[in-house]
């Protein structure tokens, strides 16, 4: 008889197998790399661009804070995207089943997903930023430009978060349309396209406290433009946020669990 | 020898349905079982109960002599369940990377592919595959760990005959490094093929724990009918017949002996008509064993 395996595998190598792996799946996909990658970058350039130079406060061109605002866009997107669709297309699949029968902890997954998910989100940041400096003309200080990237990295965490709730909400052919109907408004009512004293006034009372409404100030306060809130009440209500969301995946989670494995 | 994997008067309900009735089964190291059984006989929820996929309503499931959810009990099984997805856009040396990192003694890739005989595929997305070849890169997957027992829900489901023949000789290969094999199937000679141990499961209970051989010789092989008047139960008797149902004028024998059954009818004279003689089906066979047992 062959020597046959016996005791786990270590963890390390799982984890960084499954997270090449993830990253893979999701790059092999134009729907979803091209558009995480290039949808900021046009929105920048059809709405950044041309009034670039105008200064919206001292010192602060619309090329800077509309960087904010897409910074912060891109970030959030591939989070609510990557982890709610091709959460709730595994689960669709059955994949998960399968994943399940194996040695892999379930948590390699999930950690495997957020940080493919962050490398993604950094590398909307990769193609965001020069193309903010060449064409919008941005100058900000070597300071302003890591504050703003490790901000808008840091405060994604909550939507993590949230796309993964939505993943295990949601069927594989419903998860799109949900995503669209949450994100776009909510984008919208928090003043990232457009400021926000042009928006309908029973959305300028709800806005405020909209999760992205925090996390663009948090951007928008990063490359020196003045915010309503400071930087310490945004993140505590990005983490009330945080923790609110996780606690709703986490249901959601338990949910499947009991139908699908007990 | 050891066990590695044990059912203790297990019953599961989904709902109002009860899948199984109190199974209990042990399977020892280095067993080749097939568990047989026709759609809905329990055979898919017993190995999701031994996998740790379902708990069971009442009684136990172990494996290794654990929890079948502890991964020290997963790390020495590979598996291939029906209906499972993998990922479309990943490429099968990939995908067999992937599952090799989850066990701490893998076989090499390119044995594990090998084994499956998708050397020429190993390139390839998972997403071009044949239906018959994604099967393969299952099988592959549950192999590449190199593990102790390998368990197997329905693995040649929807391949025709050349594909189910080659894939069980697949299986006997890994079988031979004195590896476990659990299989479910419904094909009696699929399992005797392969199989050292045939269960039959049937509505949830064990009806036939035996090998082979001596199954087969519980089952009827063939089925003979025609039609006849005026035919009663008593005009069979002491005929070689497992089971007959009488109904309208039609008659429908079981039997291992249609020609020797069939000798007899015509000495004692019986008129018959629309002779059919054919292989009893799998259904054909579980009437044959049920009534088996309930008369003897």
């Amino acid at each position: 008889m062959a020597a046959v395996a016996v005791g786990r595998a270590s963890v390390g190598p799982m984890l960084a197998r499954q997270t090449w792996a993830e990253f893979l799946k999701l790059w092999r996909v134009p729907a979803f790399s091209i558009t995480s990658l290039f949808l900021p970058v046009m929105f920048y350039a059809f709405i950044g661009i041309g009034q670039s130079k105008e200064v919206v406060s001292p010192g602060v061109t619309f090329g800077a804070y509309f960087l904010g605002s897409m910074a912060v866009y891109a970030v959030a997107n591939v989070m609510i995207f990557s982890f709610g669709i091709s959460v709730a297309t595994e689960r669709g699949m059955k994949m998960d089943v399968l994943m399940r029968a194996t040695p892999m902890p379930p948590w390699v997954y999930l950690l495997s997903k957020c940080i493919t998910a962050l490398a993604f989100a950094a590398m909307t940041l990769v193609v965001l930023f020069p193309f903010a400096y060449v064409a919008g003309n941005v100058r900000l200080d070597p300071l302003e430009w890591f504050t703003l990237a490790y901000r808008v990295l840091l405060g994604s965490i909550p939507f993590i978060a949230l796309g993964f709730a939505i993943g295990y909400l949601s069927g594989p052919n419903s998860a799109v349309a949900v995503i669209n109907l949450i994100y776009l408004p909510t984008a919208f009512a928090s003043g990232l396209f457009f400021p926000k004293q042009l928006l309908p006034s029973f959305i300028q009372t709800i806005a405020p406290y909209l999760p992205l409404h925090f996390f663009g100030q948090l951007g928008w306060d990063a490359i020196g433009a003045p915010t309503d809130e400071s930087v310490t009440t945004d993140w505590i209500y990005l983490a009330v946020y945080g923790v609110l969301f996780f606690a709703l995946a986490l249901w959601a989670y338990r949910r499947e669990e009991s139908r699908k494995f007990s | 020898m050891p066990i590695a994997a044990q059912l203790v008067a297990a019953t599961k309900k989904y709902g109002a349905v009860e899948a199984l009735k109190g199974v209990s089964l042990d399977i020892d190291l280095g067993d080749v079982v097939a568990m047989l059984g026709p759609n809905g006989a329990g055979k898919t929820t017993s190995i999701s109960l031994l996998l740790g996929l379902r708990k069971p309503t009442s009684g136990k499931a172990l494996l290794f002599g654990l929890d079948p959810t502890d991964l020290d009990a997963r790390s020495r099984v590979g598996v291939m369940l029906q209906e499972s997805g993998i990922p479309a856009m990943l490429k099968v040396r990939e995908i067999v990377d992937l599952f090799r990192s989850y066990y701490r003694k893998p076989m090499a890739s390119d044995r594990a592919i090998a084994m499956a005989g998708l050397e020429e595929k190993a390139g390839a997305l998972v997403k071009e595959l044949s239906g018959g070849q994604r099967q393969r890169l299952y099988f592959a997957l549950a192999v590449c760990g190199d593990p102790e027992v390998l368990f197997l829900d329905e693995p040649t489901v929807g391949m025709d005959v050349e594909g189910r023949r080659s894939f069980i000789e697949r299986i006997a290969e890994f079988a031979k490094l004195g590896r476990t094999v659990v299989l479910t199937t419904h094909y009696l000679e699929e399992a005797d093929q392969l199989a050292k141990r045939v269960i039959v499961i049937d509505r949830g209970v064990v009806i036939a724990d035996a090998s082979p051989q001596e199954i087969k010789s519980r089952v009827a092989g063939k089925r003979v009918r025609f039609m006849a008047a005026g035919l009663t139960d008593k005009d069979f008797e002491g005929l070689p017949i497992t089971t007959t149902t009488i109904s309208d004028g039609g008659v429908q024998l079981l039997t291992n002996q249609p020609e020797a059954v069939l000798r007899e009818l015509f000495r004692r004279g019986i008129e018959i008509t629309d002779l059919e003689v054919s292989g009893a089906d799998l259904e054909d066979a579980f009437i044959s064993l049920t009534t088996h047992k309930g008369t003897t």
